[in-house]
């Protein structure tokens, strides 16, 4: 079956090749098969297939992945806008995962 | 921790351990857990659907045999114990909050000191004799394998995204296909997400409907009663038809309806629902609209069906949150204009009737 793609251009997933060591920990983890083995260095190849979920950047042992992650909910979105947290899917506290720096808050889903 | 309880319904039995006796679980799903699950899809006990944490055995392990990691969203652990039927794997559920594991990665619940916290609290290195703990695929965004090996010495291993795949990827010696690892979105998993989008939006119908009734009487009030039911008839057929598109024709058609935007596809959809609707009363009917009424139809339907389906993006499982944002910020402003024009086109309408 084809895969459901979403939007283009959109996501804020980076790989930082100088601190990959393609240990592959992040293949294993991507639900979207964003990300492949190419001669031995690892890349992102599918990147408007990401849904910024984070679990690459968060079993990266060597920090090389950046991305915003959240929940792709648009209720998520308006109950943040409005102040709302609690409830399920309540809002969209971004983790940011950028290099060397651990998640900066849980987010809502 | 405390230990799980040996008196819930899938415990069929008892099963040694190095630390003690550790409740064995039925690998068939009976009546009452299809009831439950069915229940839990209508929104009813939402939140309460959940099994004690902790240790549980399918078949006979030992010490070489596998341990599966689960949370304890009732509906995820039958799906993994069902999955597991004639074979012999440890099965550890983790406090989730009765979410599921994909929301509870989301949240922290299914997460990296939870999984390390139980791994202690089990002496998981007395019950097996490997270093191996296989999870969900869709627990990643919660789990650091390697701070749960450095912290413990268990290697992650991450599992397929179905559970129905788990013994396929045992026999495959722990490893999964690329088809395993990937998150669909099939028409299935879809349609039973329909029912939970209706109900949702019924207070959405009946706010509308009862907005329509007031506005209907007060903007008449020489004819207050037969107006403001007119305004609620109105707001009844134009939010209903957006519901069918929004919240059902959008799953459904998802794949195929124009777009990538769900705003769009949702538009789309209520577009499609106006059509049936013009045309199938102006077979009943005949000629009994005016064109500025067909007008506030479609304005107010395919605005609607555009939101219903953009709230969509919650429940799909391919959209991201930066996609999300750019979507709304185009589409919203778009949404409540033709909501403000459809309104308009009905007042005006009515006065001029
Ligand atoms: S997990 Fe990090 S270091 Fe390993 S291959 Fe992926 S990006 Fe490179
Ligand atoms: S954020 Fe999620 S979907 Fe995107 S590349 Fe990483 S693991 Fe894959």
């Amino acid at each position: 079956m084809q895969k459901l793609t979403y939007l283009k251009d959109v996501v804020t997933l980076s790989l930082n090749q100088e601190k990959c060591t393609s240990c592959g920990a992040c293949l294993e983890v991507c639900p979207r098969n964003v990300l492949a083995r190419n001669n031995g260095s690892v890349d992102v190849v599918d990147r408007d297939a990401c849904i910024e979920c984070g679990a690459c950047a968060l079993n990266c042992p060597f920090g090389a992945i950046s991305v915003k992650a959240g929940v792709g909910c648009a209720m998520a979105v308006i109950n943040s806008a409005l102040g709302r947290k609690g409830s399920c899917c309540c809002n969209t506290d971004t983790k940011d995962y950028n290099m060397d720096k651990q998640p900066s808050s849980s987010c809502g889903c | 921790m405390g230990r799980p309880s040996f008196d819930q319904p899938f415990v069929i039995g008892r099963v040694a351990s190095a630390t003690g006796d550790v409740p064995a679980v039925s690998t068939q799903l009976e009546l009452t857990d299809y009831l439950g699950s069915l229940k839990v899809r209508f929104s009813i006990n939402r939140m309460k659907y959940t099994v004690d944490p902790g240790l549980y055995a399918v078949g006979h392990p030992d010490k070489d045999s596998p341990v599966l990691v689960t949370g304890n969203y009732k509906t995820s652990f039958d799906h993994v114990r069902r999955a597991l039927h004639g074979r012999d794997v440890w099965l550890l559920v983790l406090d989730t909050k009765g979410v599921n594991v994909w929301c509870a990665a989301g949240k922290g619940a299914f997460g990296t000191n939870e999984l390390v916290a139980r791994i202690n609290s089990i002496e998981l290195p007395k019950i097996v004799g490997h270093k191996k703990v296989i999870l969900p695929q869709l627990s990643g965004p919660g789990i650091a394998g390697y701070i749960v090996k450095q912290l413990t010495g268990f290697r992650v291993i991450y599992g397929p995204v179905e559970a129905i795949d788990i013994p396929k990827f045992i026999d495959n010696g722990l490893r999964a296909t690329s088809e395993m690892r990937q998150k669909d979105f099939p028409i299935t998993e879809r349609i039973v997400l329909i029912p939970v989008e209706v109900i949702q939006s019924i207070k959405y119908v009946l706010l509308v409907a009862a907005l329509c009734f007031l506005a209907g009487g007060l903007l008449h009030t020489a004819d207050f009663w037969n107006k403001a039911v007119a305004g609620a008839k109105f707001g009844l057929y134009a939010s209903m038809c957006a519901v069918v598109g929004g919240a059902m024709l959008t799953p459904l058609l998802l794949p195929w309806l124009p777009g990538k935007a769900f705003s769009m596809k949702g538009m789309a959809a209520g577009f499609l629902v106006f059509v049936v609707l013009i045309t199938w009363w102006y077979i009943v009917y005949g000629h009994q609209l005016s064109l500025i009424q067909i007008l506030a139809y479609l304005f107010i339907i395919s605005s609607g069906s555009s939101f219903a389906g953009m709230n969509f993006t919650g429940c799909s499982t391919y959209t991201s949150l930066s996609g999300v944002k750019k979507e709304m910020r185009i589409a919203v402003p778009i949404q409540i204009v033709a909501v403000v024009v459809g309104f308009g086109a009905w007042v005006g309408a009515g006065f001029i009737s």
